[in-house]
């Protein structure tokens, strides 16, 4: 069984599976639940300035999507930072932190963008022994509109100034959660490196409305008639937040900077995806509240396998993609594949049929007896058939090697060559 | 004094009254909503799907089951019946394990196929139970058609006529519409009298008269049919029973099981309903098995299958057959009547053993005895009372691809004519097809 202890900018956890700050982490109860199922860490639900504290709606704060049999792959709430007193959220973190010394325990703090509010927050936490703090400039909801969340996240110049208010009056590890409201999000994570921070956490909830009510013809979740914007989360995300994990790993001015991701990590496949773009390590909400705390066993038992089966260690898998993430220019335009479908597997359904005649390239036969094969000079390539195929690896994409004579081409396959050097570029350079 | 299994005889009463209802409940429970949404997400919305073309009546069944998995049931039951205005009970008795989900990929892929039959009456039901049809008259023509049998073929027949705009007249021998559907069949298939209902759902699209208790022969001639209307559609069904040509045949309790069930069907009360204790029922078609099974579900004790060939001839689906002996009855193969014994009512039924040879079936000599109170001939129907002149072909009226006989103005459909298996499905396809080839004709 592979060592899945985990360092993460000097927080020591016993694997890499955090829950993330939201709903699961609001209290010492589900925390310690978390933390029997197995989890490695939680940040504490986001703590605001000490008084009255914020009020949810009492109506319904999620929304959801589903896909077949209702399984659910979105989810959205409209929910606020935690609606607790600051001083009992900071006395049962003392208590937890205090019984479970070799879990992380980390802080999420939300407070006006002035010096102070953060100078006053940080020495309250001080003494709870937390691991660290989380700057929660991601949520795109309420708190948003009263200034802070992601309306701090999507100012890049602020995310500097509160990151080094932070670093200036805290010497715990600062970890900037960021949102993905924004155009280019390499810009607000240059913005927390410059400002000290010790790493980046992302994706924080999507701006999304996830059903409209076509009797009430209001949004939902819907409260009284009306509805407003939710953050998005879940399965669904997961693409949109590697993308960003990605960018961010690879940009030369941020990488190496550490990333907490989050996105849809719903299996031990989904965390090993992030690690792999160049998370450290991996924060988890939705699938914890759609199938309850048990799921950690299997992220721990199956990264386990995956690095065993692998040979790997927990250090090795991070960031072991970055490099071959590049840019569409630098992809070969000579590497060529066709798709092949496996007359053994075809249950016959034609959907691939379907998909290429009706909307593609027209490169898939279909004989009487419902038999059907790829036309090779036509094939482009791209893949559709494979993705709409009900049966995993009937269709497959086969390489086929260098001199290969493409009947769609009529050009043999030839050397690595990019749009850069390519004739029909304007700009392109002359090969060298 | 209550009888039971084991009291001699042909009696009613052998279970109570408790157990025979629950053994005549709807045999298969309908889907509720969330059900049906579950068995909808397995479709994979196949290109020309092989459901579809395995399907008599060619229902769109991809389009219908997405359909239902978007909610809007009613618009899947309007695809349906757009194809097969007997949807319901088609739904209820088709052999869908020989037709669409047997042809479904997913029957390919995992053995299990989308349940297309079950989400058919889920569809259905739901609009059904709204009281509304779905389809209107169009603009009257002034042309007048009869059709004789007011079974599945007829029904279909009719409905799609007076859909176009012809008035309808549907004469049928029997007290009530509905044919097979009405006296054939399994109860516990058709429960709750959907049968008439679904009769007079079909008649509210207006312009169809239905005539009971006119026979063609004996109230009606088709000469007298062709001079009053413009056009004459025949789907008088199999109303003969073949006979077992076994010495003894005439003895009491030896009956076809089309009486039988359809005496079970017309039965108000099943506890009042005779049942031998030593069933024997000799076919080994759909109705050998509904008869055998009604049978056992009467509570009688021991209820056999007797048929002459191997069990992969029975017309009876390999589903079917697992029923009946699910439901206790037993089948026993390669064994022909050759006597029925007793004095006055049968006693015991004597069959010889049979095999396959080069020349056919023929019988091996050795003989067995069953015990039997009561034997149900189940081993096909004939066509009786076709009118003069009509072609036949095989014993059936023959008829071509639109249901055109070799009389002109007159089409038939449905089993008494030729082509398509016997199935409600079948005859609903007969009937629709003709129906548009007599507009056809009639508007030109």
């Amino acid at each position: 069984m592979a060592n899945l202890t985990s360092n993460f900018v000097g927080i020591k956890s016993p694997n890499p599976f955090w829950l993330a700050s939201a709903p699961p982490t609001d209290k010492k109860y589900n925390v310690e639940r978390a933390y029997e199922a197995g989890w490695g860490g939680v940040v504490w639900k986001t703590l605001g300035s000490e008084g009255p504290p914020v009020v949810n709606v009492s109506g319904p704060r999620y929304g959801a999507i589903w896909g077949a049999d209702r399984r659910l792959l979105g989810l959205n709430n409209i929910e606020l930072i935690t609606d607790r007193p600051l001083e009992v959220n900071i006395q049962e973190i003392k208590e937890v932190k205090r019984k479970w010394r070799d879990r992380a325990l980390i802080i999420s703090l939300m407070v006006p963008c002035d010096e102070d509010s953060w100078k006053d927050i940080l020495k309250r936490i001080e003494d709870t022994e937390a691991d660290g703090v989380e700057l929660n400039f991601g949520c795109p909801h309420g708190m948003a509109e009263r200034g802070m969340g992601s309306a701090v996240g999507q100012v890049p110049e602020y995310i500097e100034m509160v990151t080094r208010w932070v670093k200036k009056h805290s010497r715990m590890p600062c970890i900037v959660k960021l949102t993905p409201n924004i155009t280019d999000v390499r810009k607000p994570a240059e913005a927390a490196k410059r400002g000290g921070a010790d790493a980046v956490s992302l994706i924080n909830t999507i701006n999304s409305i996830t059903s409209v009510n076509l009797d009430a013809f209001s949004p939902e979740p819907m409260i009284d008639g009306k509805g407003t914007h939710g953050g998005y989360c879940g399965p669904a995300v997961k693409p949109i937040a590697m993308n960003m994990v990605a960018e961010i790993a690879r940009n030369p001015e941020t990488h190496g900077l550490p990333i907490s991701g989050i996105g849809g990590i719903t299996t031990w496949r989904d965390a090993a995806e992030f690690m792999a773009l160049g998370a450290g390590n991996v924060q988890v909400c939705t699938a914890a509240m759609t199938y309850g705390f048990k799921v950690v066993q299997e992220m721990i038992s199956g990264l386990s396998q995956y690095l065993d089966d692998k040979g790997m260690a927990l250090t090795d898998l991070v960031g072991k993609a970055t490099p071959n993430v590049t840019d569409w220019q630098f992809l070969n335009l000579n590497y060529t594949t066709k798709a092949q479908i496996s007359q053994d597997d075809c249950i016959k359904c034609g959907r691939c049929y379907a998909a290429c005649e009706d909307t593609s390239h027209q490169a898939i036969a279909m004989s009487a007896d419902r038999t059907f094969t790829v036309k090779d000079d036509e094939c482009v390539a791209c893949n559709l058939c494979v993705n709409v195929c009900p049966v995993e690896n009937c269709i497959t994409m086969v390489e086929k090697p260098k001199g290969w004579l493409d009947p769609r081409t009529d050009r043999p396959v030839g050397d690595y060559a990019n749009w850069t050097t390519h004739p029909n570029n304007p700009s392109a350079r002359a090969a060298e | 004094m209550t009888n039971s299994p084991l009291t001699p005889g042909v009696v009613a009463g052998r279970l109570s009254p408790q157990a025979i209802a629950a053994n005549f409940h709807d045999h298969e429970a309908p889907l509720d909503r969330h059900e049906a949404h579950v068995a909808a997400d397995r479709c994979y919305f196949c290109h020309d799907a092989p459901c579809m073309t395995a399907c008599p009546t060619s229902i769109d069944i991809p389009l219908f089951i997405r359909q239902i998995a978007t909610g809007t049931p009613e618009a899947a039951a309007k695809t349906i019946f757009a194809q097969n205005i007997l949807g319901g009970m088609c739904a209820r008795v088709c052999p869908t394990e020989t037709l669409c989900e047997e042809a479904c990929v997913r029957e390919t892929a995992e053995g299990k196929p989308v349940e297309i039959g079950r989400l058919q009456r889920f569809a259905t039901d739901t609009l059904m139970a709204k009281g509304v049809h779905p389809f209107a008259r169009a603009k009257a023509t002034g042309k007048k058609v009869a059709v004789v049998g007011a079974g599945p073929a007829g029904l279909s027949a009719a409905h799609r006529l007076a859909m176009k705009g012809h008035e309808v007249v549907v004469f049928d021998a029997r007290p009530k519409a509905g044919g097979l559907n009405e006296f054939g069949l399994a109860a516990y298939k058709t429960t709750n009298g959907f049968a008439q209902a679904e009769v007079d759902w079909l008649l509210k699209i207006g312009g169809i008269r239905i005539e009971t208790g006119k026979a063609l022969g004996r109230d009606l001639s088709l000469a007298d049919l062709q001079k009053h209307y413009d056009a004459v559609f025949l789907s008088i069904g199999l109303a003969g029973v073949n006979a077992l040509r076994a010495p003894g045949e005439d003895k009491a309790n030896v009956r076809p099981a089309v009486e039988f069930i359809s005496e079970l069907r017309q039965s108000g009360n099943l506890s009042s309903l005779p049942v031998g204790r030593d069933v024997v029922v000799i076919g080994g078609g759909m109705t050998a098995v509904d008869a055998a099974v009604q049978s056992k579900l009467l509570g009688a004790e021991n209820v056999t299958i007797v048929y002459r060939r191997g069990q992969e001839k029975m017309a009876a689906s390999g589903y079917e057959q697992e029923h009946a002996t699910s439901a206790g009855v037993r089948i026993v193969t390669h064994a022909a009547p050759v006597a029925v014994h007793g004095n006055g009512a049968v006693t015991e039924i004597e069959f010889a053993y049979t095999e396959d040879t080069a020349q056919g079936l023929k019988q091996t000599g050795e003989t067995f005895r069953l015990k039997a109170d009561t034997v149900l001939k189940a081993i096909g129907q004939t066509l009786t009372g076709a009118p003069e002149g009509l072609a036949l072909d095989g014993g059936k009226i023959a008829v071509d691809a639109t249901g055109r006989t070799s009389i002109a103005g007159v089409w038939a459909g449905g089993d008494c004519a030729t082509g398509g298996e016997d199935l409600t499905v079948t005859a609903v396809a007969e009937g629709r097809n003709a129906a548009e080839d007599i507009h056809a004709s009639l508007m030109t």
